[in-house]
């Protein structure tokens, strides 16, 4: 695990979680262990479909009603197991001491109520004036960059852009001064240039707010640029995790090497054809007996197919479940 | 789950599976008891002859109004007729006009839709608003409407009863129509020589034949009710031919005195309506999945 | 905004005017004499020849129908075959009694309908959700006028809870209300279910968009997410929808009248159609027609100004 321990405000510890449905149990997430440490943003990359959504959802507790988490799965917010949480507790942690960005801003926000009701709505357990919550609203505003806030805060989403959206988000989820931010794809939804504003602004709040971030993408040039460090996910594991710059110049795990190799903006040499990871994700109610990548991987050797890799240190600061990283 | 697949109005009919949903449909509780009352409904309407322990016309002065007992299950009327008997036949009424009336709209909803969605612009903009505004009246204003002008009668029943029925039907059809009329196989034909409105009916029928039996299990209580419910006012069949509708209605005039009479009219009717709306509903959760209300 | 409701009311003329012509067109595509059929076969020649100028149906088909559509946009609507009266007095003193019904048969469907909606919605799945759904197509299923005779039956001549009949003391509003209780319920009963139905489907699909996740992600009490954030917006059909109710509610109020021997436009007509008088079915029928174009217009503003995506081109 990660060396600079102690001081986390997120720690997810061997995180299980399955959902029943008609065809049978889908095992969606199994044994995660992972933590964000005080002040530091980490990244959590992955195809569509890895867990990172239920990754998060469990941090906050909105798992579907089928969901059935693992007995011995804890995820530890600041040393309280939100599994174990009661509705009061839960809800006294949602939005106050963990808040969320959406990944669509265009749906994100309730078309019928105007933003400054939905943000000072947000507010509901501050014992404060309405007029004081709009002002803190309308600070809020300010501070992401929209022009004119305390006249605006009475428009309705549909009357902002795109980008604006995005803005007015994290606006919102810095309303109670969160301990931590999670962010789940917050620019997917939004073109390059908006995108770009985006992680600027986010960069910028971070250094203000002084808040742990847990930042979800599939976009690995967001994650270098902004994350210290970085969780690589794979059908429901996590199979490599470290400090940013370490794993990325020195991936162990063949997946996160692959990753690497697929994104667009690593490519070097001139190709026609977009490298892409052969075969496709296994079916999570049927797994491999051996490692989950086993099927798709190049470098996969006798140990791989007889039982799964655990968890091996790369160094300190950076680890892999793959048998290559235990027998280099 | 299994056996959910999508149902594309060009997706065809598949065919290893044609009676699955008949166990389907009898799998789920309301529809097995719909289709229950149903057939109770239908049998015993069709041997009302048998069943019927009097003649639904027979006057008997000496016991009329009188209360249910096992000479008369639910009673007689103020001529003395035996209430369960002519609520038998009743059923042969009901069920008459809305097999009728059901079976004309579908056949005039099919031509006319394939007529706006196969035809010139114009002829499917003007069938669209003619439809468009049949569904604008309250139907019972538009039956006493034809009402007045031509008479009540059972005929002008079922004259209604299509009027305000077939744009269903219709719609079902066009939206069909349009789907199809592009799709490469009926251009194919089409170059083979074949009629145009043989390759459509040939191809469009079992497509929404679906759609179009959902429609008419949800439209009979309809109708059943707009027969009764005209009857009831008096501007329905004539007697002495018995509906439930004025069995309610000779009922309605003794409530006071004889309430068995109405409420042995409304059972009948009750029964009917709930019987083909479980079955109607069940029939597309079964049949059209897209439409399922998640349960 | 403005543009579509003029458009929308284009279209209610239009339709108005359809009906009519329908009307007419019918009355003269009937075989035989309308004058006869109307007036019986005892009429002498004389009556019938003062039906016909009475009606206009000496005059050929496009001029009365003309001359019929600038009357009624003069609000005059002709005059009762038989008092002579002008069929508009006669209708404006039964309207309000009609309107009044349909409004209570809203109020009821409202009432029942919307919380039934909302908390199968809540509770979906649960056995109460799924009885819910059984009593919401019992209620859409079963006639309306049966359950005005077994409610007349049941609550009015066995339990006595309420008047059986008439519409209740001029003047005494409390006593009216009383006497439209009752009728109001039997009418208002189908659209319960309907109202159950559509409000529930349209909770759900508003309960999965991503809006309420991030409502439920910020720790908002689940009663201000769910009768506000939720309820605000999956209202906005059903408020459409309630325009539609009207007319079916108009139709029911026709039993209801009947039933419960209360006066009003339903009543008239079918007495009218027992006595042959075209001037009264003719206007009852254009005025609850009207009424039902009337509501959905309203009804579709009402929807459309409560939401703020649609208000803002208003």
């Amino acid at each position: 695990m990660n060396a600079n321990g102690g001081d986390r405000v997120l720690e997810v510890r061997d995180l299980s979680v399955s959902f029943r449905t008609g065809r049978g149990v889908v095992r969606a997430l199994r044994h995660v262990d992972m933590a964000v440490p005080r002040n530091k943003i980490v990244g959590i990359v992955g195809e569509s479909g890895c867990g990172k959504s239920t990754l998060i959802n469990s941090v906050l507790r909105l798992l579907a009603a089928n969901a059935v988490v693992g007995d011995s799965s804890t995820v530890l917010f600041r040393g309280d197991d939100v599994l174990r949480m009661n509705d009061r507790q839960l809800r006294a942690m949602r939005g106050q001491k963990i808040s969320m960005v959406f990944q669509d801003p265009m749906t994100a926000l309730n078309p019928v109520i105007s933003i400054g009701t939905q943000m000072a709505d947000i507010l509901y357990r501050l014992d404060m004036t309405a007029a004081g919550k709009r002002e803190r609203a309308a600070d809020m505003l300010a501070q992401v960059g929209i022009p004119d806030p305390m006249r605006r805060l009475d428009d309705y989403p549909h009357q902002f852009s795109g980008g604006m959206r995005q803005r007015i988000c994290i606006a919102m989820a810095l309303m109670m001064n969160p301990a931590l931010l999670i962010a789940d794809e917050p620019t997917t939804a939004l073109d390059v240039t908006l995108e770009a504003q985006i992680i600027h602004l986010m960069k910028d709040l971070r250094a203000r707010f002084e808040c742990s971030m847990l930042f979800v993408s599939h976009n690995l040039g967001l994650i270098a640029e902004l994350c210290d460090e970085v969780v690589v996910m794979y059908a429901g594991e996590v199979v490599e995790q470290g400090e940013v710059h370490d794993l990325f110049h020195r991936a162990k795990h063949p997946y996160t090497q692959m990753l690497l190799e697929c994104d667009p903006a690593r490519i070097e040499k001139a190709s026609r054809a977009l490298p892409t990871i052969q075969g496709s994700v296994p079916d999570l109610i049927d797994l491999p007996r051996g490692c989950i990548f086993g099927p798709r991987c190049p470098k996969r050797y006798e140990p791989c197919d007889a039982s799964p890799p655990g968890t091996y240190g790369v160094n300190a600061i950076h680890s892999a479940r793959c048998f290559q990283v235990r027998d280099a | 789950m299994a056996g959910v697949t999508a149902s594309d109005a060009g997706t065809p009919i598949r065919r290893e599976s044609r009676l699955s949903w008949l166990w389907q449909l009898l799998g789920d509780p309301l529809g097995a008891f719909g289709l229950f009352l149903v057939l109770v409904v239908v049998v015993s309407a069709a041997f009302a002859d048998v069943l019927a322990p009097y003649d639904y016309k027979a006057l008997d002065v000496k016991a009329r109004l009188g209360a249910p007992s096992w000479d008369h299950l639910l009673g007689t009327d103020n001529l003395g007729r035996d209430t369960f008997s002519r609520i038998l036949h009743g059923g042969q009424i009901a069920l008459y006009v809305a097999l009728v009336s059901i079976g004309a709209s579908l056949m005039l909803g099919l031509i006319l839709g394939m007529l706006a969605g196969y035809g010139p612009r114009w002829l499917d903009n003007f069938l669209m608003w003619i439809f468009d505004s049949v569904r604008s009246f309250p139907v019972i204003m538009f039956a006493l409407a034809v009402i007045t002008v031509v008479g009540p009668s059972l005929e002008t029943i079922i004259f209604v009863v299509i009027a305000t029925t077939t744009p269903g039907y219709a719609r079902i059809a066009r939206a069909s129509t349009l789907a199809t009329k592009n799709t490469e196989f009926i251009l194919a034909e089409r170059s083979l020589g074949a009629g145009v409105w043989r390759i459509m009916f040939s191809h469009l029928v079992p497509n929404i034949v679906q759609p179009l039996l959902i429609l008419c299990s949800m439209d009979i209580p309809v109708v059943i009710t707009i027969e009764a419910g005209l009857s009831f006012l008096g501007l329905g069949v004539k007697p002495p031919t018995p509906s439930w509708g004025s069995i309610l209605n000779d009922g309605f005039g003794f409530i006071r005195n004889t309430p068995w009479l109405v409420v042995a009219g409304g059972i009948p009717l009750i029964v009917t309506t709930l019987g083909f709306t479980f079955l109607g509903e069940a029939l597309r959760d079964v049949l059209d999945p897209k439409l399922k209300k998640d349960r | 905004m403005l543009l579509y409701t003029v458009k929308r009311l284009g279209l209610a003329i239009l339709i108005v005017c359809l009906a009519m012509l329908m009307l007419l067109s019918a009355i003269h595509m009937v075989p035989g004499d309308p004058a006869g059929i109307a007036l019986g076969p005892r009429a002498t020649p004389e009556m019938r020849e003062e039906f016909r100028a009475l009606m206009g149906l000496d005059r050929p088909f496009f001029v009365q129908y003309f001359k019929f559509l600038a009357n009624v946009m003069a609000g005059d609507l002709g005059v009762d075959v038989w008092s002579k009266r002008p069929v508009s007095t006669m209708i404006g003193e039964q309207l309000p009694h009609t309107i009044a019904l349909a409004l209570v048969g809203l109020g009821w469907a409202i009432l029942l309908g919307i919380p039934m909606g909302c908390f199968s919605a809540v509770h979906r799945n649960s056995p109460l959700d799924k009885l819910t759904a059984i009593l919401s197509v019992g209620c859409i299923a079963i006639p309306s006028f049966i359950v005005s005779l077994y409610a007349l039956l049941l609550f009015a001549v066995e339990l006595r809870w309420f008047p059986a009949i008439g519409a209740g003391e001029a003047g005494d509003l409390e006593d009216q209300f009383v006497h439209l209780v009752l009728p109001g319920l039997a009418v208002g009963l189908g659209w319960v279910g309907y109202l159950a139905r559509f409000v529930r489907t349209s909770m759900l699909e508003v309960m999965g968009e991503n809006h309420i996740r991030m409502a439920r992600a910020y720790g908002l009490p689940t009663r201000r997410i769910t009768y506000i954030y939720a309820l605000k917006l999956a209202i906005l059909p059903t408020v459409a929808l309630l325009g539609v109710g009207v007319g079916s509610l108009i139709s029911g109020a026709v039993f209801a009248e009947i039933i419960f021997a209360r006066p009003g436009v339903g009543k008239m007509v079918v007495d009218a159609v027992n006595t042959r008088n075209y001037p009264i079915v003719m206007g009852g029928v254009l005025v609850t027609t009207m009424l039902f174009a009337l509501s959905t217009l309203i009804s579709d503003l009402v929807a459309a100004w409560l939401d703020p995506r649609i208000r803002q081109s208003l």
